[in-house]
């Protein structure tokens, strides 16, 4: 038996079909829903965690694909709402690696750099408008 | 070559007024020398958005059929206490106010997600926010229950009304012990992990007319996005504060009361902010612009960054227990560069407020100006300063004594 934790996002036509049920009748997996969301514009997100035999896991894995489901294996995302953010720099010297940064210190501009992030969440609370959020 | 508020007003009206912001001006003198830039700039304008816990709104939210008297009962706005000792149906939020069942610190460091400060966004971005009434019924005013969504469009009237904004200089906050703390100036990490700075430095509007020369009660300024006019001097003003040779405090100093209309401002410039293990607080955009009438406050308003200095602030002792010693000072030109050393380590900066933004808000008011938008008041009354001003007095406790 094994496990494996993926995420999956549907395209707009696919959000009403089975597709994940089969995972169950055809491949012999369980599966449990960890997270599931629809986004204005219409597309699915869902994370799974499933269970079962590894080569069934692969080939359901295959089978979502097959039906144009784009499948990624779970990380955490971190993204800044710069809608909310205030520019204020507090998360600067609380993020270890440098991601969120002042870019430019004349107009003291903060930036994001994803690449250098590793989920750590250490600046999620501190920032005082909460513009960080988690995304799995 | 002296000019006075009413000449500078004239130009604006006729869009031939010079304005630039308390930035720009710097360069300006490096290059043209104060006598030129003194003639040939009318106005400078400054600019500060960060977090200000002394504000609050005020509002009346219409009487109810049949009347009821808010005062002596209780008032929730979105489920945060509101002050109902203003009569029947006028209420007062602060800030700071916490949501009825927040856990607060019970498992600390608390969230505080919710408050006071977001209840003042959410009317000011036009939101309904759900009013809750319990009073206890007189003659006049029978009702004793009131449960409804208000919003600031209905509201008779609706205002920003702050006890102590913009303060003159701020601490930088370390944390020498060897756990994190959660104060107001953001969270601390131990051992210097991190040093919290709270100023918009060159553009603050305070470091920039430093004796209050220009600005004072009744100027007209820039209040969260909306027009709003200084008050009084705010609590705790402190004009007594050690300064450089150039004017400018070393330490926390002069402070302003505000007023402003709530329903013109924008929820960009009025947003709730929580401060983990703190609490809530509202985080307020102000812009003054300063008239330049002579040589003498040209030169103030040419302020550098490297020309303010601030102290640096153990909060993990003596801030909270109130000791006067400073780990040392330094100008904001360093700050911002993102390190200042302390006690020989380097140690990483970070703002709580903010500099682009303060400098957006000093650029709006800077065109509003050029516009013919935004006129220049005269003040009505000087803000203390010098030796005649009120010393900043700590609480002398009198314990009470049993059975007298
Ligand atoms: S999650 Fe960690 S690494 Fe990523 S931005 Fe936040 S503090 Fe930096
Ligand atoms: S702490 Fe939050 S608001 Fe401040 S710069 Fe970072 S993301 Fe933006």
């Amino acid at each position: 038996m094994a496990s494996r934790k993926i995420v999956l996002t549907f395209p707009k036509d696919k959000i009403d079909k089975p597709i994940v049920f089969k995972l169950i009748k055809d491949f012999n997996l369980s599966f449990n829903i960890m997270k599931a969301s629809i986004t204005p514009d219409q597309e699915g997100h869902m994370v799974l965690e499933l269970d079962g035999d590894k080569s069934e896991i692969d080939r359901g894995i295959k089978h979502l694909k097959d039906e144009g489901v784009k499948v990624e294996p779970l990380s955490k995302e971190i993204r800044v709402d710069w809608n909310k953010c205030t520019q204020c720099s507090a998360c600067v010297s609380i993020c270890p690696t440098g991601a969120l940064y002042v870019k430019d210190r004349k107009t003291m501009a903060v930036d994001f750099d994803a690449e250098k992030c590793i989920a750590c969440e250490l600046c999620i609370r501190p920032c005082p408008p909460r513009a960080i959020k988690v995304h799995f | 070559m002296a000019k006075t508020i009413k000449e500078i007003n004239e130009k604006i009206k006729q869009g031939k007024a010079v304005v630039v912001n308390a930035e720009e001006i710097i360069e300006i003198v490096a290059k043209k020398g104060l006598a030129q830039a003194a003639k040939e700039v009318d106005v400078v304008t400054t600019g500060t958005f960060g977090p200000m816990c002394s504000s609050g709104a005020y509002f009346n939210f219409g009487h109810t059929k049949p009347k009821l008297k808010a005062g002596g009962g209780t008032a929730l706005l979105n489920n945060v206490p509101a002050y109902t000792g203003w009569a029947a149906v006028d209420l007062y939020i602060g800030a700071t106010a916490a949501t009825v069942d927040d856990p607060l610190n019970k498992i600390h460091p608390g969230e505080f997600a919710y408050g006071g400060g977001h209840v003042i966004e959410e009317l000011v971005a036009g939101k309904d926010v759900r009013l809750q009434v319990e009073a206890y019924g007189t003659d006049c005013y029978p009702r004793k229950h009131l449960d409804t969504w208000i919003n600031i469009n209905d509201l008779n009237e609706a205002l920003l009304f702050n006890s102590r904004n913009a303060y003159q200089n701020y601490n930088v906050a370390v944390n020498l012990s060897d756990r994190t703390i959660y104060t107001y100036l953001g969270t601390l990490k131990p051992k210097l992990g991190n040093a919290n700075y709270c100023s918009a430095g060159q553009l603050s509007p305070l470091l920039n007319d430093p004796y209050y020369k220009t600005l004072g009660i009744g100027t007209r300024i820039w209040l969260g996005g909306g027009t709003g006019y200084i008050v009084w001097q705010g609590t705790q003003h402190n004009p007594h504060a050690p300064r450089l040779d150039n004017g400018v405090p070393k330490r926390p100093a002069g402070t302003l009361a505000l007023i402003g209309d709530l329903k013109q401002m924008d929820p960009k410039w009025i947003k709730g902010v929580s401060f983990v293990g703190y609490g809530v607080s509202l985080n307020v955009g102000i812009g003054i612009p300063i008239p330049i009438l002579n040589e003498e406050i040209l030169k103030y308003t040419a302020v550098k960054d490297e020309d303010i200095v601030a102290a640096i602030v153990d909060y993990s002792d003596a801030y909270p227990n109130g000791k006067p010693e400073v780990l040392g000072e330094v100008d904001y030109k360093t700050v911002k560069s993102g390190q200042i050393e302390v006690k020989g380590k380097k140690v990483p900066t970070s703002g709580i407020s903010s500099y682009k933004r303060a400098l957006e808000i000093a650029n709006d008011l800077k065109d509003q100006i050029k516009k013919g938008k935004f006129l220049l008041t005269e003040k009505v009354a000087d803000l203390p300063v010098g030796d005649s001003a009120p010393k900043f007095k700590p609480l002398k406790e009198r314990p009470i004594k049993e059975g007298k």
